[in-house]
Formats: C-alpha cells, structure tokens, sequence
C-alpha cells in the first residue's frame, strides 16, 4: 500500500501521468470486500464448543486404540551383567558373549508383532553424530569420502576407505536377538522377518550396493568399519538381497533416532504355525548375542515385542491431549457462555 | 515621527550584527563553512577572445552546470551498494555469521546454504535502491537536457543548448517565463530602466515578483549586450547557500569596479517573469548554484517504530544469546556427565576428546549460527516511514500554495463608510467553489492525475468565454520548459502572477448599489464635484477617487494577450483606433499560428531561431526612439508586428499539436470577444496577488487600467473615458511602512494627488484628524467615515479578508516641490539612502484621506480548516512556516483555524537574544498562571463532566514568530526555553522563515522533542524541510516538482493530509506494528522449537528440521501472508477514521506497541513453541521416529500455528488473505513433497527422503497437527474473544461502527462525539472563565486588528476533542454581531489610551493590547462581559510592556 500510496501520486514526465495511478479496482483502492471477524464472545461460542466436542470424540478414539496395543518390554543389559561387563574392556570386542532371557507372556498377543530393540540415553541425535555419513556412499556411488562429513570414520590410518564410513554406520547396533518359545518343555524358535522392517523407499532408492558381480568385490578396496565385526558385505550372508547397504538392520539403524531413548524395529514374527495368529500366551525366551557396549555412556538396552494399531504404538499420550484439551475447551465454553448472559443484562458498550 | 528613527537604527544595528557574526546563521551548514575555507573568491571570466587561455585555467576549477543526485553510477553500484548495505550492523552480523559457518568445527549448516538468507537479502535492497537511483537518475537527465539559449563564439549568436553544457562565463538569453538555469548576473534586461523581474517560488516559496537590476554602468547601455565585447571580469565570493547575499564585483578593462549585489543575481530554478529577454553571464553552475546548495540532499530517514523495533531486536538478540549460553553450558554439563567418550560424541581427528568448556563454547557458535539463521527474515522486513504516517505529533506546515490556493479574490469594499457586500460576487465564488469541489471529487473518486487532465480540458474550454485568455495560450505555447512543468502547467494556474486569468480572480461581479452610483457618474459631474465640492456628489468623488487608486497605486504591469508589454506603451491620443484593428490584426495572427503549426517544422524553426534576434534589435530600435516622445507611437505601431510574432514562434515548433488545438480555442475566444466585449484583452501582472485583485476588481467597475509606463498611466474610466495620469512617484511596499503611495498629477483638476493603501494598523493613524473640533462639516464627515470603515474592517477581519485602506490626499504644488525636494537628496544620498527613503516616505504620507477599505480573500484551499481542525482533534500539533509576511501568515493561521478566536496570540519578535530570552520566559510564566488558572474552575466543574480524560488544555495560546527572531531563538542557549514555550501553545506561526531555518526548526523539533514530525510544502523552498522531518509531504502544486521529488509522500492538496494521516496514517501504523510484532513473534515462536530440542540432544545444535526447510520456511513459507496482513489490513474503515479523529491519538500513543505488548507477544510466542514441541514430542516418545519424521510435524504444525494466528490478529480477511494462507500451506506441502521425492543426496547432513509422503498416510500425523494447532491457539484466541467483549478499545468499537447500518452508525458516532462534547462544554465555560483573567495578565499580546477570526465558528474551544460538524451547539450570529458592536465602541475608547501611552516607545508592539479586545469578540456574552472588566488591568500592564519595547530596541 505505501508503495501504491507514493507511486500513484508521484507524477512523472509530462503526459505518463495517468497511467501512474493505480486502477480504480477494489484490488488497487483496497476496497476488497472483506470478512471483519469481530471477536465477541458471542459470535465465537460455538466454535468453543465445536473443537471441545471434537476434541474428546478424538481423543476417546485414541485411547480406545491404544489400549488395545499390547506390548512387553524387556530391559537385559542387567541381566545380562556378565556381558556388558566383558564388553566395557573394548579390547574384547571378537569374543563371543550370550546370554538368554525369559519372561512370560500372561495373554496372547495376537496380530502383527513387532520386535524391537530399544536403547536408552544413547544420543543418536547428536548434532555432529548424525551429520556424520555419506548418503551418497549409501547410494553405492563411487564417492570421495574424505570429502564428507563421515570425518573421524573415513579412512584408516593407511588410506583404507571405510565403508560405510561416519559415525553412525561405525556404532551400528551388533546384537542379535532370536526369540525362542517354550511350550511344553520344548524349544521352538520363533519364526523371524528380518526382512521388509525397514521403509520400501530407503530400501529400494536410497541405500544401494555399489554395482559389481559380486558384492565383495563391489566392496574390495574398502575396509569395514572399526567398530565392526564382519565387514559390510557379510551382513547377511543367507540373502544376497539383505546384504551390504541394503541390510535392513542396517538401513534401520541408519535412521536416525530422534530421542536418545528411541527403539528401532527389529524383527517381526513369521505368522506361520502356531504363530499365525500372533504370540500365544507362554512361556519365552530370548537369546541374546551381547555385541553392544552401553556401560560406557550410562545407556540400557531393551527388547520389546508390541502389536501396532493405526495410532501407532501404546503410547497414550496423544488420546489424553486430546481428551484433556477438549475438555478445556467446552469448559472454557461453557464459562464464557456464562459470562456472556450475566453480562449481557448489563449494558455492554455497542447496545448503549 | 519616532517610529523612523528607531526603524533606522534597527536597520544599523542590523547591519553591524550581520556583518560581524555572520555565519552563525549558517554555521549548521557544513557546505557553507568549508567552501569558505577552500577559496575566498572565484574569478568568472567569459570563455571568449582575448579571455580564453585564462579562461581554461580557471574554470577548469568550477563545475558545470549538469546535476548528479543520483548515489551510484552503473560501475560503482555494486561495491558502493554492498559497502552501505554492510554499514548496516545487522548485515555486517549476518556476514559474519557466514563466515563462522566456515569454520567446520562449528559449522552448522551447509555452507552454500547460510549464505541464502544474507544474498536474498542484499539483492532485494540492491534492487530497490537501483530502481530509485534510477528514478533519480531520469529526473536528472530531464533537467539537464532542457534547453536554454547559450552565446556560441562560433556561431556569433545564442544557440540552444542543453543546461549541462553551461559553464561558468557562458552567457545566457532568457525569455519570458523561463527557468533560470544556473545563477547568473544580470548583464542586461529588455526592461528600460534595467530591471529583470523574477519569480522566486521555486527557490523561497514567495509569490510575489522580485526585481533584479542589471549590473549598474550596464543598465545605460541602449542594445542588448554583446558579449564579443565584454572585457570585464567579474570577481565573486565562492559558492556558497545564503539566498540572501551576494557580493562581488565586476572589474571593466580599464581596472574599474562596479559591486555586485543580490539584487544583481539570477538564481537558478527561478523563472523570468515581466521581462521579455535578460542576458546574464553564469557565475555559479550546477552544482555550486544556491538552489542546489539550499538542497541538503537526500536524506536517510528511519521511522520511529524502526528505532524501537531495532532495541526489540536487541532484546531478542540478548534472548537469543541467553539460549546459546543456556546450550553452551548445558553442552558442557552433558559431556561432563560421561567419563569417556561415547560413540555418539565423536572424537577429534586426532583421536582426542575436546574438553567439555570449549565443546560448550563450539556449541554456543553453532547454536548461534543455528537460531540466529532462522531468524533472518527480521532483515527482510518492510518496514519504511509509511507507518510514521500513523504517529505524527507534529506538523510543519508551509502556507502559500500549501494551505492557500494563491489565489486573491477581490470580497468586499467600503467606500465612504459605506459598505458594498458584493453579494453577486459572493455567489459567484461560492458557485466556484462548488465546480472545485465537484472536481475535488471526482479526485477522490479516481486519483489526482487524471482528474488534472480533465480540469485541464475545463480551464481550456472556460478560456473560450474568457476575455483573457492570455493564460491558455501560455500554456499551450510551452513556455513553461522545466521541471515537469509541461503537464502542472496544464491544470494548475502557476502562481498568481501568469495566471490572473483565473476566472475566479478576474471576474469580479460589481455590487448593484455601487454600480448604480457609478453609472451617475459622468465626466461633467466629476468635474464638478472636484470644484464644488459639494455634499451631494461628496460621495461620487470618493467612490471615483476609490476606483482610481484601486487602478492606479500599484506596480502593476499591464500587457495584452500574449503581446509584450512594451507595446501598451501606447499613448492615450490614438488609442481608439488602434485597439480595433489590433483585435483584427491578432485574430489574423492566431490564424496564421495555427497555420504555422501545420506548416513543416523546419521553417518554423528557422523562425524560431532567428526571431530573437530580429526581435531584439527592433526593440533596441524602438528603445532609441522612445527618447524622442513625437515618434514614439510610430515606432511601436512599426515594431509591433514582429513583437508579437516572436514568442510565439519560438515556441510554437516544441508543440505543434497542442498549439494548433488552442489556436482553434483561441480564435473562438478572438471572435466572441470582439463581438460581445469592446474590453481590450489586458493582462496584468503584479508584484503580489492582492494588487493584481484590486485592478481585476477596479477593471469590474469600467474603471480599467490601461496602461502603465515608468511616467504615466492611463485609466479608462467608464464615465470620464480615458484619463492619462502623469506618474509622478511611485513609493513602494516595504514591511515597515505596511503601505505604498503613488503620486500623480490629476488630468482633470492638474493637482498633485497622492494615493496610498496600505494595511489598516498603519492607515488609520496616518489620517487627518480634525485640527479643530467641529469646525467643518466635512470633518465630521471624515470623522464618521474612518469610524464606520473601521467598523467594516472589523468585519471584514473577522471574515478572515485581508483587508487594505485606500487614502488620498492632495497637494498643492507648493507642498509637492517642497517635498520632492527632499525627497530627491534621500535619493541622491549615498549614506542611509534607505533610511532617507523610508523618512521621505513617511513624510509624504500624512494627512489622508481615507476613502474606503477593501477586503481581499487568500482563498483557502478546500477543506484546509476542516482538516486542520481534525488533525487538531487527532491530537497533531500544527506549525505554520512561511517566508511571507507576518499579518498574512497571522491572518491565513486565522482564516484556517490554526489559530482561533479565543486564543491568545504571543508575538515573538525581539532584536537582541537576552531580549527573546526574557521575553520567553515572560510569556511562560504567563502561560502558566493562566493555566493553573484554568485548573480551579475546571476542577470546579469537573464533577459535571463524564470523564476526567480530556488532557487538552482549555488554555489556548498561539505563538507568531518572526524570521529574524527565530535565527536568536534557534541558538543553543534559548531551544529549550522556546520548546517548552511551544509546548505549551497550541500553534505556532513563523513567518519570514528561510528554507533553512525552516529545517533547522523541524530538526530542533524533532531531535530535542524526540516527537515525530511532518513537513508539508509544496515549492523548492519546502525542499530542506520536507527532508529532515520524519515523514516529508509534498503537495502537487504550482511550484514544481522539487518538493514532490524530495518528499516521501505526494499529496494533490492540503486537505488530503487528513485521510492521509487519520486514515492511511493509522491503517500504515497499526498494519506495520502489528506486522512487525507478528514478526517478532514468528521468529521467537519458530526459533524455540529449535531450542527446545536442544534438550533432548545433548545440546549439541542439532535441528531436527531439514536445513532447506528450515530456511526456507521464513523466506517463502510464511513470508507473503504477513506482508498481506501488513498490506491488506484494515482494522476500521476510512469513512470512521475520518469521522473520529480521536482514533490518530490511539497511534500516536503507539497503544499497539507498548512494551507490554511486545512481551505478551513474546510470552505468547514461546508457550505457542512450547505446545508446538512437546505435543509431538510426548506423542512420539519411546517410538521409533527418526529425528527428521518428528521434525515433520512439529513444522507442519509451527506452519499452521504461523499462519492461523495471523488470521486472529488480522481484522479484516479478504480473499486475497485465503488465497494466500492457503496458498502458503499447499506451497509448503507440495516443496516437502517435491523435496522429499527428490532429494536423495543433494543435501548431505539431512536428508528428508520420503518423510512428507509418508506421514500424508499416517492419521496421527494430522491429529497432532491438530492438536498441537488448536492448543497452542486457545490462549490467544480466548485473549482476543475476552477483550473484544469485555475491554474493547476504542479502535475495536469504531470497527463495530462499521457493521452497523448507515443509521444506527450515523447514531452511534454522534453519540461517540458527544461524549467528547460533553466534557468539553463543560471545559469550554471554564476556558471562557479563564480567559478574562488571563486576558489581563498578558503584556506580550500582539494586536493584528484585521485578523480576526471568521465568525462562523465562535466556539471552536468546546469542539476541539469533539465533533466535526456538530454545529448545534453554535450561538445566534445576529447576537454575535449585536455583541461586537458593543465592544467596538470599548475598543476604540481603548485603542486611543493605549495610544496616548506607548506612542513613544512601541513600534513592534504599538498596538499590543488591542488584542485583548480581538480576543474577545469570539462572540460570547459571557466572555465580552469578563474582558470589559478587565480593560482596566490590560491598561495597567502597559508599564510592564514598555519595558519590554525598551529592552527589545
């Protein structure tokens, strides 16, 4: 408006004066028809009322969904004592360590469940933690690394490039956990997807293996990382498609958390036999291969098996929020509805 | 006879004060004072013959004439623009942070990416400032492409050249109405006796004509000069900005000197008027021109709301560094905790860890690097001086062409003591008035410009009925080559002098009566009433006496329709005849134009280019042969023909269409004139407006000024026919005297008669009293007449007219030779020739005999007092700056409402700086007792009133300063005095101002009041003003284009200050306050969604949004639907702000930026961050969201928050609001969704692959935008919903107003307006009470009998705060006008005991206690009651006052 305001009446040279004022449209003149909303509690009642409404009809909703997770969460970095202690000395880091835990699931859970392993204080979202990658390397492009941001974890001391290199890749989580059911005294393993956990599009765009004839090869020249065990190309030796950067365990944990308490899914059972209706109730139990030093950063380990519902997990956060917010909002309604007709009696300034 | 003396030792003092501390005026003038110290003198030597060599050596020095405003040139714009743009601290900041982002230890972002912001940034403000210079650059280019005629040595003649290529020691040829384009000294005018007029009101704003004298020893020479001969130099004080002075000399080759003066300057950017060719030589150029040194140049302004929002910025600075401090430490605290390093903190290159402090440290630099990125659309704000509009305190205003049409419309006279209401005439304007309006309209309707074009079109049509319609074709002709001229010559009469043809000027309708009494009048009667004398044609005489002084004391310039004036040197013998077959002769001429015009341009060139030449040599021809009187009319009758043809030929190739349009107008007009009107077509031009009235209004009457030659004047009067007056003596204006005499020799009755007119004050002293009591009949007549004209002037006055006496006196040839006697030693003296002069004067002017008075009306522009009034309510202070004299600036301050009737006026005039001192503080204290004063019966009454909130004091005082008082009252020493005095008045005049002390003034204002001001001017003199206020206005007006150029707004007329202001005004402030504050909000809101996350990761500067997005979210995302809001918005409609004014004070108390205001907003901002965070956060705690699908919704709901509560703080949404909120949130989705698709690599650190497709699937994705949007929403929405019910402010009721029906409306606002009434009424008695007591105490109150203010509106005090129109509560005029002469009769009784006592001592104040008097007749009983009590205390104070003369001189 200012503009118009100083270059309509700013007259140029001579005859161009006309067609410097601004058109006499409502757009031009600002005279737009326009919605004054005026902000009377009167006019804006129902709105109070509307979102309250619709707020707790959500949120009961939710919580209805939430309620039907079932979920069992199994912290085992002190059960399994011996293990992290053994891990804390890094110079340990190619000896074996396992170690089984069992908990009993009282109710079946039925449908799709999840495995997931959880960690907690570990701060994946550290600002020069989770920049520290090559997206590019994950491509499977042939890239200068040094060039990235993968610093510390690029090269060895002797110019070997890592691969994958960064910290992230570096510090991926090592244990391996099978689930094992106990029904009537024998062991039956629990059928596992190790498959299919991680997002179709980062399996199938974003992480890519180098293209060669055969993954070693396509990995030849480059050296695991420090962290590591096995280098890349031997994640999973049983499926050629599961392996190298396009290991789901791999991609999963490439994902970087937001929280440093997060989980990352891990497996999801087989619905075959008799767990095609999810996990019967029973006896269980896992066995774990303790790989993953958490002492050092005060951190615990957890396992988790859940079932998912549309709303996502058992958190029931989001139905509470909903339910507490729509009452406050009929309430705050309701109150200023009274408010209203007390002092509507009186005379407020426009009926005077 | 003391006044003289005392006049001339004043002018002594004055010239010994001048001389000593000179500069001091100046010395805020850095151009002045170092120009000084380069060079004393500068050498100007014509670049001709045996000159040359030195020639080139010396002016190498000087510039020339071509004129760079422009900042940049195409190669430095890029370094010097970058180089500004870093000067600012915030850039310079912003920069710095790019480079800190280099650093890779805590580089934060991808580097490219920082400097996104920062370049957007520089290039838009590097665009802006390109297109202005470019504008600039344009407007320099046409200027110094106009054409001016140079001497060329080659060519032997004067040649078009352009104004660039003049350089110093050109010689320039001026035509009529050209622009002086460099200053030049006078070296010759086709004016006889050497004079040059010129028209300053582009350069001082002064209307009135100036003389220049060509340079003396050349003024005898007979041909024009030329300038292969001139062998002089000229020496000349360097350039430098004083209007004022000039000095130098020429020095001939034969080592003789001639001084140089002013008088002898041409300055650049005024126009020749009056005089058909001058030649002057150039002495400063471009540049080095006073106008262009008067021009303080462009001048950064910062609004005040900038200002306070730069220490809000410095708030949210200090916040942001308190965060990054909170990181650091919290950085440091977190690594603390781990006794070795995770895998998560990676170590250095080197392997080893970095201690927690300086990782803390690194940490602060990210997270400044991180939050301050975010914020960086605070820069790109749109903030200008446009909502300043909204807040101004003051405003500074100029009065001719700015308040004033500049146009003098003859209202009324009185002849005998009998008045001539002129009601015919009265009509006439008002029904002018009408067809202004209608036209002012349909301005508002479309916009001014076009609306010119079809008053052009009027004005042209008009002139076909029009006799004179020497104006037209002045237009048309193009003789207005300069300054955007072609077109505002069109449409708006130029200042008085060109265009008298107004019609509303000139056509004066004659009063019946007194034309009945005219048409009595015969030559025998008259004869026979100048012998008898008797009491029956007594009368006749003075009205034929009143005619004939009306035509003839004056200095006007009488020349036909576009033919020079030289040619009505026609002897009175032979007039008859010629006239008839002029007529004839100039219709063939206007053919023959018009066929010229179609004829092809290259002979009309030829013509063009030759005429000159021809044409001035056969002036010089007639010039020799003036010197023998026998061949006089031959010689003009011969030169004639070729006169008239040459400026019109010269200007007629320039525009040939438009001349052949008005040459078919023209001839129209020749034939209707010929048939219907055996009036000659005469223009007159006069030195001021008021003359050229008088003659229009004499001319109504057949009494028609002829013409006018150095010796003699012809009248042709209708009764008496042609009368030829031997001229003997012209006694011109001047200040001091207030009046102008010209002696002539009658025709009829061969006596010496004097005829005076001048301003009442001095008139009605300077009258013959009667010697003896009684003795004569016609005495007592004289008596009764002053008496009863005296009356009428009152009246008049008080009609806002300006008024003059006409007198006459006769004498008898004895007294007259006595009296040139001495009056030829004045002029011959050599030593106070000036002060002789004015002595000489004075001694002429005695013993009159006073004829009648007449009332002239400056008019107003439309809607001046309206406005005024309203701007006054809106609680704007008014000042009035003028360069013109103080009764006019006293009386237009009255006839516009800036001062009004019961105020009480102060005069501030003193000569020496202890006098203004003590004279300030005298008028303080008096101020202030009579406030205090008010206060007991106000408090009194204030039970009666509804609301104690009327802060106005009932106390008005009016402050009148003079130009020379103002230049010791602007020294340090006496600011702080003279702004509490102005504080404390309601409006202040200045008149006599300077340009730069006009500046100076507003600057005074502005920096030591810390108020926020307004300049508003329409001519070049306005120019320095408009620049150093706050916020310039320009007026569109009739003295070009540089004040237009200057300002920051362009207004068409006064009057559209008041929507400007109330409405654009208020509309510009509350939309860029509450924009700004919504920035401030935005960025604080979104800043702290970063913040908040630090806690949850380790505080390390993470961001758990994509850089891009993050970014990009300011500079694209929610950009545009805030500038709409700052655009669009419209709390309350224009037709309510215009009706209550009151709503201005609301900004100009910036009630919407009050510091409470600004951190509810930054409260509200961080609990919306807070509700933004940690509702997706608790909803997605323990999952297994990664850092950027949590970052997702948290700025998809920030987006929403964004955007929704702009919606709340908007007041009115139209669609243009929804298409561009809505066009926001789809233009985010598609870019996350397009970037989201796409990006895969190209963003190394992030990488939001997939998320934004993937949470469209997911339903919690929605419900926790939702959520989080209407929680963080609720506390504002509620907040609004509970003020707009419970605690409305007055804008959010005048915005109710609006939903009303037009009745209910109209209700309500009377309703509004009588509350303010209410309180004022009761005020207003308690003013009234006051003011009769305050009377009594006042010593300094000036008295301008003849202003007193319009009776329409005798109750201004009690509306003030109020209502508009609300005219119910006026009293009965007819019981006004009773009560006045009631009070006349006081007066005059007063006036002669103040008299008695002063007469000796008082020439600045000799009238000061008349004003008491004039203060009363505001018209209400009550108060003339309470002034007649207290006359007897005003006389008491006379002691007190002579003291104060006594200090003054």
């Amino acid at each position: 408006k200012k503009m118009e305001n100083k270059t309509s009446f700013l007259p140029q040279e001579g005859e161009v004066r006309p067609s410097r004022c601004p058109d006499n449209s409502a757009f031009k003149q600002q005279k737009l028809p326009a919605w004054k909303p005026q902000l009377t509690i009167a006019t804006v009642l129902s709105s109070f009322f509307f979102t309250g409404t619709f707020c707790l009809s959500v949120g009961v909703c939710l919580i209805l969904s939430a309620n039907s997770v079932r979920e069992i969460q199994i912290d085992y970095s002190d059960k399994c004592s011996d293990c992290s202690k053994l891990r804390e000395n890094s110079s340990n880091w190619n000896k074996e360590c396992h170690c089984s835990v069992n908990f009993t699931l009282k109710e079946d859970i039925l449908g799709d469940v999840f495995m997931y392993y959880g960690l907690q204080n570990f701060y994946q979202n550290h600002r020069r933690y989770m920049i520290s990658r090559s997206d590019a390397q994950l491509l499977g492009r042939n890239v200068n690394i040094q060039k990235s941001y993968c610093t510390p974890f690029t090269t060895y001391r002797n110019g070997t490039p890592m691969a994958p290199c960064g910290a992230i890749a570096n510090s991926m989580f090592n244990d391996s956990i099978d689930l094992f059911y106990n029904l009537n005294s024998s062991v039956i393993q629990v059928p596992l997807l190790k498959t299919g956990n991680s997002w179709w599009t980062d399996k199938n765009v974003k992480f890519r293996n180098p293209k060669s004839y055969n993954l070693s090869s396509a990995f030849a020249g480059t050296a695991r990382p420090p962290y590591w065990q096995k280098p890349v190309y031997l994640l999973d030796e049983e499926d050629e498609r599961n392996n190298g950067y396009v290991n789901d365990d791999f991609i999963i944990w490439m994902r970087v958390s937001a929280f440093a308490t997060f989980r990352n899914l891990y497996r999801r059972v087989r619905r075959i036999r008799q767990f095609a209706d999810g996990l019967p109730a029973g006896n269980y139990s896992f066995h774990i291969s303790y790989n993953f030093p958490v002492t050092k950063f005060k951190g615990r380990k957890h396992v988790i098996l859940s079932t998912v519902v549309w709303s996502g997990g058992s958190n029931p956060f989001l139905g509470i929020a909903y339910v507490v917010s729509g009452t406050a909002a009929t309430l705050t309604g309701f109150v200023i509805t009274a408010v209203h007709l007390k002092l509507r009696k009186k005379k407020t300034y426009f009926q005077k | 006879m003391a006044d003289p003396i005392r006049w001339a030792r004043y002018r002594w003092q004055r010239l010994i004060s001048t001389e000593g501390g000179e500069g001091s005026s100046n010395s805020s003038n850095k151009c002045y004072q170092s120009s000084k110290t380069i060079g004393k003198h500068r050498i100007v030597i014509p670049c001709l013959g045996h000159f040359k060599e030195e020639y080139e050596k010396v002016s190498k020095l000087y510039m020339n004439n071509k004129i760079r405003t422009t900042k940049y040139t195409l190669l430095t714009f890029l370094p010097r623009n970058l180089f500004e743009q870093f000067h600012r601290v915030a850039n310079l900041y912003f920069l710095f942070l790019v480079v800190l982002n280099w650093v890779p230890l805590v580089e934060a972002f991808q580097k490219e990416i920082t400097m996104l912001p920062l370049i957007a940034v520089l290039t838009i403000i590097a665009v802006k400032d390109g297109l202005e210079d470019y504008s600039k650059y344009k407007m320099d280019k046409q200027i110094n492409n106009l054409l001016t005629k140079v001497y060329s040595r080659k060519e032997k003649k004067y040649i078009d050249e352009c104004w660039k290529n003049v350089n110093v020691g050109d010689f320039i040829r001026l035509s009529r109405n050209e622009i002086i384009p460099a200053d030049m000294v006078l070296l010759y005018s086709s004016d006889l006796d050497g004079i040059c007029y010129i028209e300053t009101a582009g350069l001082d704003g002064e209307t009135n004509l100036k003389q220049r004298q060509v340079v003396r020893g050349y003024s005898e020479q007979v041909s024009e000069i030329d300038p292969e001969k001139f062998s002089s130099r000229i020496e000349c004080e360097s350039p430098n900005n004083d209007l004022s002075r000039f000095r130098g000399f020429v020095e001939h080759s034969n080592k003789d000197r001639v001084g140089l003066s002013k008088e002898n300057l041409l300055l650049r950017g005024c126009t020749v008027r009056n005089t058909e060719a001058v030649v002057g030589i150039v002495v400063y150029a471009g540049h080095e021109t006073k106008a262009m040194l008067n021009n303080s140049g462009p001048h950064y302004k910062r609004s005040k709301l900038e200002r306070k929002v730069n220490t809000d910025i410095l708030w949210c600075v200090l916040l942001l560094i308190l965060m990054c401090l909170t990181g650091a430490i919290g950085h440091g605290i977190w690594l603390s905790r781990y006794s070795e390093i995770p895998f998560f903190n990676i170590p250095e290159p080197d392997g080893k860890s970095i201690p927690p402090t300086l990782a803390g440290f690194n940490m602060f630099w990210t997270m400044i690097i991180l939050l301050q990125k975010t914020d960086s659309t605070i820069q790109c704000r749109a903030l200008n001086i446009a909502e300043d509009l909204g807040q101004i305190q003051y405003i500074f205003s100029d009065k001719t062409g700015t308040l004033t049409e500049n146009k003098m419309v003859f209202r009324r006279c009185s002849i005998a003591g009998q008045e001539y209401c002129h009601e015919e005439n009265a009509k006439r304007l008002e029904s002018y008035q009408e067809m202004d309006s209608e036209d002012e309209d349909s301005v508002d309707r479309q916009c001014g410009s076009s609306t010119h074009m079809s008053k052009w079109r009027g004005h042209n049509c008009r002139a076909v009925n029009e006799p004179l319609n020497r104006k037209s074709l002045n237009q048309l002709s193009g003789s207005y080559p300069a300054l955007g001229r072609e077109d505002g010559a069109g449409d708006v009469p130029h200042s008085g002098h060109v265009a008298f043809s107004s019609p509303i000027e000139t056509d004066v309708v004659p009063d019946a009566q007194l034309l009945e009494k005219f048409s009595q009048i015969s030559f025998h009667s008259y004869q026979q009433s100048e012998e008898a004398s008797s009491k029956l044609s007594l009368e006749t005489t003075y009205i034929t006496d009143f005619f004939l002084a009306l035509a003839i004391c004056n200095t006007v310039v009488v020349s036909g329709p576009n033919r020079p004036r030289q040619k009505m040197r026609v002897s009175s013998l032979g007039r008859m005849p010629i006239k008839s077959l002029e007529d004839i002769r100039q219709m063939f001429q206007r053919w023959s134009v018009r066929r010229l015009s179609s004829s092809p341009l290259p002979s009309a060139k030829e013509s063009s280019s030759e005429s000159p030449n021809t044409f001035v040599s056969k002036l010089s021809i007639f010039r020799m042969k003036l010197a023998s009187p026998a061949l006089d009319g031959a010689a003009q009758r011969a030169a004639e023909p070729h006169n008239t043809d040459s400026p019109e030929n010269s200007q007629v190739p320039q525009e040939l269409a438009v001349v052949d349009v008005a040459a078919g107008c023209e001839r129209n007009s020749a034939a209707s004139s010929m048939e219907l009107s055996p009036l000659p077509k005469l223009c007159y031009e006069a030195e001021s407006p008021d003359e050229a009235a008088l003659v229009h209004a004499a001319r109504a009457y057949k009494c028609i000024l002829q013409s006018r030659s150095p010796d003699q004047v012809t009248v042709d009067f209708a009764g008496l026919g042609s009368l030829t007056f031997q001229l003997l003596h012209i006694l011109p204006f001047d200040s001091v005297r207030k009046r102008m005499s010209v002696v002539i020799r009658h025709p009829v009755s061969n006596k010496v008669v004097v005829y005076t007119k001048g301003a009442d004050s001095v008139m009605m002293d300077l009258l013959r009293t009667a010697s003896e009591v009684g003795t004569n009949n016609s005495e007592m007549e004289q008596k009764k007449i002053k008496e009863r004209t005296q009356k009428h002037l009152d009246d008049y006055a008080r009609r806002g007219l300006r008024t003059l006496c006409i007198a006459k006196k006769v004498m008898s040839d004895a007294e007259y030779a006595e009296w040139l006697n001495h009056h030829f030693l004045a002029e011959t003296s050599i030593d106070n020739r000036e002060e002789l002069l004015l002595e000489s004067a004075i001694r002429l002017e005695t013993e009159l005999t006073l004829l009648g008075a007449t009332g002239i009306e400056d008019r107003l522009q439309e809607g001046v007092p309206d406005t005024i009034q309203a701007l006054r309510k809106a609680g704007i202070k008014i000042w009035m700056l003028t360069g013109d004299k103080r009764e006019t600036a006293v009386n237009i301050a009255y006839a516009c409402k800036l001062l009004e009737p019961d105020d009480r006026i102060f005069t501030l005039k003193s000569q020496s700086r202890d006098a203004c001192a003590l004279v300030m503080s005298k008028i303080l204290e008096d101020i202030q007792k009579n406030t205090s004063a008010k206060k007991n019966p106000s408090q009194k009454l204030g039970n009666v009133s509804a609301s104690p909130s009327t802060q106005a004091p009932a106390f008005s005082a009016g402050l009148v300063i003079d130009g020379r008082t103002l230049e010791h009252v602007l020294h340090d020493s006496l600011q702080n005095i003279f702004l509490e005095l102005t504080e404390k008045c309601r409006a202040v005049v200045c008149c006599r101002a300077t340009p730069l002390q006009k500046s100076v003034l507003v600057r005074l204002v502005r920096n030591k009041l810390k108020a926020m001001t307004l300049a508003v001017g329409d001519g070049a003199n306005d120019v320095s003003m408009i620049q150093v206020a706050d916020t310039g206005v320009g007026i569109l007006g009739q003295e070009g284009m540089q004040a237009v150029m200057a300002s920051d707004f362009a207004i068409s007329q006064f009057r559209h200050l008041r929507k400007l202001l109330l409405v654009h005004g208020h509309w510009c402030y509350t939309r860029l306050t509450n924009m700004v504050l919504y920035f401030f909000y935005k960025n604080v809101a979104y800043v702290n969604l970063l913040f908040w996350y630090q806690f949850f990761c380790g505080f390390s500067g993470t961001s758990m949004t994509d850089y891009w997005i993050l970014i990009l979210f300011n500079l694209l995302f929610t950009s545009v639907p805030p500038i709409i809001y700052g655009v669009f918005d419209k709390d309350v409609s224009a037709e309510i702000l215009m009706q209550l004014p009151q709503l201005y004070m609301m900004s100009q108390k910036s009630v919407a930026y009050l510091p409470s205001a600004f951190w509810i907003t930054l409260l509200d901002a961080f609990y919306q961050s807070l509700v933004c965070f940690f509702v997706p956060y608790f909803t997605y705690y323990g999952s297994d969201i990664d850092i950027f699908s949590f970052g997702n919704p948290v700025n998809t709901a920030a987006l929403f928050i964004i955007l929704l509560h702009l919606l709340i703080e908007c007041k009115s949404v139209t669609w243009i609001h929804t298409v561009v909120i809505v066009g926001s949130i789809l233009f985010y989705f598609v870019f996350a969704l397009a970037f989201g698709a796409t990006c895969k690599t190209h963003n190394p650190p992030s990488n939001p692959y997939w998320i934004m497709e993937k949470h469209m699937t997911d339903p919690v994705f929605y419900l926790v935008c939702l959520l989080t949007t209407c929680v963080a929403l609720l506390p504002r929405y509620l907040l609004r919903v509970l003020q707009g019910t419970f605690f409305p402010s007055p804008v959010l009721r005048a915005k109710h107003l609006d939903r009303l029906t037009p009745e209910e409306q109209r209700e309500a606002i009377k309703r509004w307006k009588d509350d303010c009434t209410v309180n004022y009424r009761v005020e207003f008695q308690a003013t009234s009470r006051s003011s009769s007591s305050a009377t009594a105490a006042v010593s300094q109150e000036e008295s301008i009998a003849s202003v007193l203010p319009t009776p329409k509106t005798p109750f201004q005090a009690c509306s003030r705060d109020g209502l508009v129109e609300d005219t119910s509560f006026l009293p009965d005029v007819q019981d006004e006008s009773g009560n006045t002469n009631g009070l006349n009769s006081e007066k005059t009784v007063f006036l002669n005991s103040s008299k008695e006592t002063n007469s000796d001592t008082c020439v600045s104040s000799n009238s000061c206690a008349k004003v008491s008097v004039c203060a009363s007749q505001e018209g209400s009983s009550a108060i003339s009651l309470a002034h007649k009590a207290s006359l007897n205390s005003v006389l008491g104070e006379d002691d007190a006052l002579r003291y104060f003369t006594k200090l003054e001189s």
